[in-house]
């Protein structure tokens, strides 16, 4: 399946775009994502963390995704 | 002008205390986030701040729903910022409404706490030769 990502901060820069179309596999979790983001941008791995956020929410690694979901690479935050 | 509230345009501190005026509450802190011109000595030329603003809108709410729950709070606003900005301007500002001034301070010191830790918005520093996304790399 295809899903639609979005990245900000640092992510924006290491997947050289703010929105990608991403190939998964039908039955991806956010774990299958993040395992799979870090073979093929390998600084990504570098960051003192990369959480996931689906459908506005922080999503931990067994959440699964499907296409319609909205899922956003968050790096360390530092707002404030 | 909304308690929760993110915005391109420059954040007025008065706007924000007026939301948190109460004649219940004897006591209002506020907490007021600016640009700095130097990090660790280095001279920063700006900053660049970037929200995934529907999440942090959600975020922000819910930092001010905890607080709630935890302290008297008669309202509670925060106002961050997005886009470039130049030392000295503010980046975010917290406002608490309580009966009494103890509460007001660890209230306010609360939210802007949590905003850091959850809140997705994101900062760069831009220096002369170089720039970095803050607390991005351990």
């Amino acid at each position: 399946m295809k899903i639609t990502l979005l990245a900000f901060g640092i992510t924006k820069d290491i997947l050289g775009g703010r929105q990608l179309s991403y190939e998964l596999p039908e039955s991806a979790t956010v774990g299958t994502l993040l395992q799979d983001l870090g073979q093929k941008y390998p600084q990504l791995e570098d960051l003192a963390s990369l959480k996931v956020a689906v459908n506005n929410e922080y999503a931990g690694a067994e959440v699964p995704i499907r296409p319609t979901d909205e899922v956003v690479l968050i790096p360390p935050v530092s707002g404030g | 002008m909304d308690v929760i509230h993110i915005s391109s345009e420059p954040l007025d501190t008065q706007t924000v205390l007026n939301l948190v005026q109460s004649d219940a509450c004897g006591a209002v802190d506020i907490f007021i986030g600016t640009v700095r011109n130097q990090t660790k000595g280095k001279a920063v030329v700006r900053l660049e701040f970037e929200a995934y603003e529907p999440m942090a809108l959600k975020e922000m709410a819910k930092i001010a729903e905890q607080a709630r729950t935890q302290w008297p709070i008669d309202k509670i606003a925060i106002h961050h910022r997005t886009g470039i900005l130049h030392h000295g301007e503010i980046a975010v500002i917290i406002a608490v409404s309580t009966p009494h001034r103890r509460a007001s301070f660890e209230a306010c010191q609360f939210a802007i706490d949590s905003l850091k830790e959850s809140v997705p918005i994101w900062k760069k520093e831009i220096f002369e030769d170089g720039e970095v996304w803050v607390a991005a790399h351990p």
